[in-house]
């Protein structure tokens, strides 16, 4: 413990966007029996919240590990400009080829936020209601190699 | 391992401001939270205890006493004050999150003598919270 805690900051976004579960690799039988209701054609939407989790070291002359402004603009034109009022299958690329589940759109936030250049990406959360969540914290091993 | 969560509120105003920077770097910086006359939140305090239940009464640690512990260390030094005049621990430091997050882990960590503190998060506002953990413990 010679090190002190760890201090990560956590910061909460909201985009929404509409998306429709359905698996070319499936036949429309089975994508209705695996998706049910979020096979619909016409698609439904969320409203999605992004929970960003960073951490640094924290500058003695500000008191934060990041400037909120930084962070937040990043974001904005990261994933909320790209998702906000979208429909995920028709807008965004990753999701031509992949179905947006929650599971997907987590990843694919954190892959593009993983370069964010002022803080370290600890994790990526990601709401779709408030009954079900999603984390994403990159593949550990991986991660463990690059930061020795 | 058990991990135990214990959520308090309180309320207290703050201003950022360094002497070290000019008024304008000051302003650019900090913008609204640069406010001489402060301005004020409600913060929530999830406090994470790990340990094994004692095997006569179950608990990891008895509730009532993380209940006093947060009352005497943190509630009666924190709730209703102006964090920059009035909490020596943040003297000479910025009230941001991270910086009352810490500590208030520093404030904790010796008092929690059942089980062990392992992570403590405060929100400043629903959208904004700082996380402090043990080092190494993972984020849990």
């Amino acid at each position: 413990m010679s090190e002190g805690p760890k201090i990560e900051l956590g910061r909460r976004y909201r985009f929404s966007a509409s998306h429709r579960l359905h698996s070319p690799q499936l036949s429309e039988e089975e994508n209705c029996r695996v998706y049910g209701k979020c096979n619909n054609p016409y698609g439904h939407g969320h409203n999605y919240v992004v929970e960003v989790s960073v951490s640094g070291a924290v500058d003695p002359s500000t008191g934060m590990i990041v400037n909120l402004a930084d962070l937040d603009g990043f974001v904005q034109r990261e994933v909320i400009d790209a998702f906000d009022h979208k429909s995920l299958n028709e807008e965004v690329e990753a999701f031509r080829e992949r179905v947006p589940t929650t599971e997907y759109v987590c990843m694919e936030i954190y892959q593009r936020l993983k370069h964010f250049p002022l803080a370290r990406l600890e994790r990526v959360r990601v709401e779709e209601t408030s009954n079900n969540a999603f984390e994403y914290a990159g593949e550990e091993i991986q991660d463990r190699v690059a930061v020795r | 391992m058990v991990y135990l969560t214990r959520k308090i509120e309180f309320s207290a105003s703050h201003l950022y401001h360094n002497p070290a920077l000019s008024a304008e770097e000051n302003r650019r910086i900090f913008g609204k939270c640069n406010n001489p006359h402060g301005h004020g939140h409600n913060y929530t305090l999830e406090v994470t205890v790990a340990g094994e239940p004692d095997p006569v009464t179950g608990m990891v640690l008895d509730l009532k006493e993380l209940r006093e512990i947060l009352e005497r260390e943190i509630m009666q030094r924190m709730d209703h004050r102006f964090l920059n005049y009035e909490v020596p621990e943040l003297k000479g430091q910025i009230p941001t999150c991270e910086n009352i997050v810490r500590v208030i882990w520093g404030l904790l960590e010796p008092r929690i003598t059942q089980g062990k503190l392992h992570k403590v998060r405060l929100y400043e506002t629903p959208e904004l919270f700082a996380d402090c953990y043990r080092n190494g413990a993972g984020a849990r």
